[in-house]
Parts: C-alpha cells; structure tokens; sequence
C-alpha cells in the first residue's frame, strides 16, 4: 500500500503494536516547560522509577514567566515556585533546562525550531497542545497530558492509537496581504473546531511550500484548534535551508546524510486519506474571529453571520457583538503581537513594515512580545525594535505572556483585543477579556487605527 | 489507579457545545506543581460571578442537580492539553462525563486518570437532557463491563465504544506506566536496531 508522509514517521517508530490496542510509539524529542511537568516528576518519584531517556528530553520556562524584569526575581510566589520546581527537577535529573535568562529561551515552540531540535522525520511530544507547530517541518509532533508526561519519562514511549489521515490541499495565488495565520483561520472557519478530531492533517499544495518554515508553523501551530492532533508540511528545500547552521541540526556530512533521508518523506502518489479537502488561495481574504471558538471566523469585511444555536447566542452575548453587523470601526483598546503562533521574526519584521513612520492611536495599548530570547535580539538587531518604540508599542521580553494570562499581562474584563494568539476562548487572555483573533498585519493596523480597519485597501 | 466497573447514579447537565480546558480550569489556576486542590476551581468563572459569589443560574450552583454524572454538549474538552481539566473534574467528584464528542487529548487525559469519558450519539444526548430537565433526581447507569449506558426510568439504552486496551485499564484500574515499563527490552531492543537522532 503506498504510504502517506504521516505513515512513513509513524511506522518507523512503533516498538510494538498491540492486538486490538495501541501501538507502543518511540519517541524521539521531548520537550517540558513548567506548567506540565511537575506532577510528572512527583508520579515517578512516588513510583521508584528513573528518567530512561534525559538527553533526548529538554526544558525551557515560557508559560508562568513575566515579560518585564526577567533579571528579577519573580514577584508572584506561586510562579516563582513552579520555576524553581523546574529547575530541581531538571537538576536532579540532569535534563538540559534553557530557564529564565538563558540566551535560549523562549516558548518552546518557538525556541526549539529555531535551535534546530526539531528535525524532519522524528517524533517530538510536549505537555502542551500546539505542539502541532513542530508538524512544520515533517516532524510527528503533537500535545500529551501529564500523565503522558511521565510515560515518556519512564519508557520513551507512549501508547497510542494510529490517529487517521486527513489532507488539506490549498493551491493558487494569496491576495496582497493574506498571511498564512489568515489561512489556516479560514480553513478553520470552514471546517469547524472539531472536524479534524482524531485526524492528524498533512498541508499540501502550493500555497505550503511557498510559505517560509515560519509561516508553516503558524499553520501547523492551529492544527489542534480544528480538533487534529497535530499537523504536518512534508520537508523541502525551504526545511533544509532554515535547518542548515542551526545549534543542534546535524552539521557537514551528517546533514548531507540525513538530507538523502529526509527527501524521502513524502506522501507516495495515490496514498489515501480518510479525508481530504480542497481550497482556492484566491477565496481568502484578512480574516478575524468574533466568537468564543478558533472556528467563529469571519473575512474582515464580512458581516457575522446569523447564529445557529445557543452556544453561539452564548458566544456573541460574551463577545458583546450582535448577528449581521460588521466588525469595522470596531474600537479596540487593546492589541497583543505574540505567542507560538505569531512571534517569530518574520511576524514582527511584517508588523514592523506596516508600522513604520506611523503612529499606535491614544486608545490603544499594544503589545509586542517576541517568542523567544534570540527573536528579541534579532529585533534588535534588525532595527525594528527603534520602529516599534517610536509608534508607541510596549516591547517586552519573551514568554507566553498575554496568550494565556498566567503572568501580569492580561486584558481586563470587558476590552477587545486583537491578538495573534490561538484561543479566543471566554476569559483567555484574562477574566471577561474579549479576543478576536487575527494576523500580526491586522493587528498592527488595528493599533493604528484604533479600531478595526480594513487595511487591505491602504497596502501598497 | 481506582477501578471502574459501573454506576448508577444522578446527574448534573451542562447544555453547553465545545467547553473548553480553559472553562473547566483556567490557567491562572494552573501555577500549582502537586494535583491537589483543583476541584474547588473546577468551572471557576461559570460559577462565581467577579465578586465571588456564586452564580445560582449555573448548573453546578442549583441544588435540584447532583450526583457523579456530568453531562455536556458536544465536543467537550477542546483546547489545551492542561490535564488539570481531568484532576479538577475528578476532584469535584465527576466519575462519568458524558457528550456526543471528546477532544482527543482530554479523552486520555480522562481515561489516564479513571474519569470515564462517554461518547453517546447526538440523539441519546438529547433524551438524556430531555430526562434529567424533566426529572432532576432521574439516575443514570452506566455498564463499563457491556458498554452500555441507561436512561433508569425509561429504559432507554445506548451501547457506547471504548479502546478495548482502555477499557481493561479502567476495569482493571492499571495505568499506562505500568505496561510501559514492563515493556522496557523490548524498547531498548526497537533503540539498538533503529536510527538514533
Ligand atoms: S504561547 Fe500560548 S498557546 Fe503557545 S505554548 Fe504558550 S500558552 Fe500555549
């Protein structure tokens, strides 16, 4: 039977399968950070068991870590303590820990690709659900819970059932100013938050391999806010040249090698999916939430659609927004450019563009916070930090920040922000906070105009 | 890991589509690094209003509704992989959720923790809601041995799927781990012959 790309990973890495059960799958990297793995550690302990595997595990802090004086200690005991936690476990158990001030550190699904952890071809789990966004590179990578946490600590593996195969296929020409977060918020909004549940999508056509690895992960990245675990972008010429030089990638011969290797992952001519879906590029437009769910999308210009129950009544009630009316001049008082989606240099190098001699209105305040240390220095380095200071955004140190509002950056209750995070669910970004998701280019016209603006029209 | 055999019991229904991880707990309650203590947060700002008060239109607040059975809209659990959603559930005292479509992570959140994720069809659902609005005290049994779920007044029944391996754990109350770490040569065997990255 011909093999799709998601076969041939897959079943490189199954130890055993178990009749009428899951299979036991290896698993290559993991990736831990504060939030999930403390239980983790305390159950294998209770246990007697020791870490099989610690070099194929790495640590970073991003979650619960505050974005303004990261030399500090932190002010917020219970913060404080779960970081602290982190760094016994990782001590104790020698687990290489990228912590608070490491020029390494970042949200971890923005500092491990750009280390080159991440690799084509490999299985990579983390306690966290966007670990969809490593799929980008051809990589098994999807979210595990606690208690799976701790099964990797134990055997390296995990036991899971063979999730089916779905293929997204979006081929044409994108319009001026679609980004690939408005991609994969249209496809959502197509085909609602739970179409892709116990699916694992591959993204194929043009529209994919012309995006750059940091438009693909944005794309993978929201997989799991369609329901699939995890998503995946066969790896190209695009994958090895990014891959190439990073920290951790194999270098030399080694990366010859493994090239030849990872050419050969890719979908054979006539696999078959469970499922399959087509799209036109030229059908999508800048593209932002009014609801409670990554699915409730709208083009920008587009009206909200007539509700179609009561979780939607529900939903527009919370978002204070009504069926039928248009989001444009809507006012905003608040925007956030940030979190694993969109925080990498490209996001801040577009925002940066539109930014530029212009001025955030008096209403807004603006967030800009990097995904990791090295895109903080990048900004830096690249002049845009100068562009985004002189039009009144507040540049902080990287984390998760007002993505999940477990620090001090929340929005208060009541207040819209266009963010180019992930969740737009009630009280995400803080208690009664109002999120509308979008690019980091609707974003930044967002802040300059103060409220929601179809920007399209004043691109050049 | 306690083991689940069966259950009758009552039920508290929640006719709310795709609640999310984030609403069984929010993150600002995800600091701790033990499992304790997460049942009082459990729904937190459903069931408080800001000033902490509870909100007496939700279901967990109204007295007519008990019992270890929640049953919710369809697809429940989306959102992050925050296993404390599954520990929160289980600490209020949920044994059973029933709905018409799991997320994928927290179905095994849920099965790795003993807490019986139920899928029913759209259709069941809808007579479970229709005999619990009618009937508050109506008690529900649940068969994990035959896989069947009942409606104890009218009889109304539904068979339900579970992972035969899962369903073995939950009788049997094992874990992953265990099995796992049984299976240690046969991994480190799969390591000797296969590619190392
Ligand atoms: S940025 Fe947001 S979605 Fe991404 S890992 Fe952090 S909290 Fe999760």
């Amino acid at each position: 039977m011909k093999k799709t790309l998601f076969d041939k990973i897959w079943d490189a890495h199954v130890v055993e399968s178990i009749p009428a059960g899951p299979d036991i799958l290896y698993i290559d990297k993991h990736l831990i950070h504060e939030v999930t793995s403390p239980q983790a550690f305390n159950e294998l302990k209770e246990r007697g068991i020791s870490i099989l595997r610690p070099k194929q595990i790495v640590a970073t802090a991003d979650h619960n870590t505050p974005t303004e004086n990261q030399h500090l200690p932190i002010k917020d005991l219970l913060s404080r303590n779960q970081l602290k936690q982190l760094t016994k476990n990782c001590e104790d158990n020698n687990i290489t820990l990228y912590g608070l001030g490491h020029p390494y550190n970042g949200i971890v699904h923005v500092m491990a690709p750009e280390l080159g952890i991440t690799q084509p071809g490999m299985t990579l789990v983390c306690g966290d659900s966007h670990t969809s966004t490593h799929g980008a590179f051809g990589t098994i990578a999807f979210g595990i819970g606690t208690s799976q946490v701790a099964q990797v600590f134990a055997s390296q593996c995990l036991l899971v059932d063979k999730p089916k195969k779905l293929r997204v296929n979006v081929n044409g020409e994108l319009r001026y100013g679609v980004l690939p977060k408005d991609v994969i918020l249209y496809i959502i909004s197509q085909l609602g938050t739970n179409s892709g549940t116990g699916y694992f999508c591959e993204y194929a056509g043009n529209v994919f391999e012309d995006m750059s690895m940091e438009g693909r992960m944005t794309v993978c990245n929201m997989s799991i806010e369609m329901g699939a675990r995890g998503g995946l972008i066969a790896p190209d010429e695009v994958t090895f040249n990014y891959l190439e030089g990073k920290e951790f990638a194999p270098k030399g011969e080694d990366f010859e090698m493994m090239k030849i290797y990872w050419k050969t992952l890719k979908t054979e001519e006539g696999a078959k999916f469970d499922q399959e879906y087509f799209f036109d590029a030229s059908d999508i437009e800048p593209m932002i939430t009014y609801g409670t769910n990554p699915g409730m999308g709208i083009k920008l210009s587009d009206p909200i659609p007539k509700n179609t129950g009561k979780s939607d009544e529900k939903a527009l009630e919370y978002m204070g927004f009504k069926e039928g009316e248009s989001l444009i001049d809507k006012p905003i008082n608040y925007i956030f450019i940030g979190s694993c989606t969109n925080s990498r240099i490209e996001d801040f190098r577009t925002a940066a563009s539109y930014i530029k001699g212009k001025q955030k209105a008096a209403n807004v305040n603006a967030l800009i916070v990097p995904g990791s240390r090295q895109v903080a220095e990048q900004i830096k380095a690249e002049g845009l930090q100068l562009i985004f200071e002189e039009a009144g955004f507040s540049l902080r140190q990287p984390g998760c920040s007002a993505c999940l509002a477990m620090n001090d950056d929340k929005i208060p209750a009541g207040e819209y922000c266009v963010s180019t995070s992930n969740r737009n669910f009630e009280g995400r970004q803080g208690q009664g906070s109002r999120t509308l998701l979008a690019s980091p280019l609707t974003a930044a016209a967002t802040a300059i105009a103060g409220k929601i603006t179809n920007f399209t029209q004043n691109l050049n | 890991m306690e083991k689940f055999i069966s259950l009758t019991d009552t039920a508290v229904p929640l006719e709310i589509e795709n609640i999310d991880t984030d609403q069984i707990i929010p993150a600002r309650f995800l600091k701790a690094t033990d499992k304790e203590g997460f049942g009082e947060n459990l729904f937190q700002d459903w069931r408080f209003d800001k000033a902490g008060n509870p909100n007496s239109e939700f279901n967990l607040n109204n007295k007519k509704y008990k019992g270890s059975i929640l049953v919710a809209g369809n697809n429940f659990g989306c959102g992050s992989s925050r296993e404390h959603a599954a520990w929160a559930l289980k600490a209020y005292g949920f044994k059973v959720i029933i709905s018409s479509y799991f997320a994928d992570i927290f179905k095994g959140n849920s099965l790795n923790n003993g807490l019986l994720p139920l899928q029913v069809s759209p259709e069941f659902l809808k007579k479970i809601f229709t005999a619990i609005n009618s009937n508050p005290s109506e008690k529900l049994h649940v068969d994990l041995e035959n896989q069947l779920i009942k409606i104890t007044s009218t009889e109304a029944s539904e068979k339900f799927e579970i992972d035969p391996y899962k369903k073995n754990c939950m009788i049997n109350g094992y874990d992953d781990i265990d099995f796992l770490v049984s299976r240690k040569e046969a991994i480190q065997k799969f390591e000797e012959k296969t590619f190392q990255f």
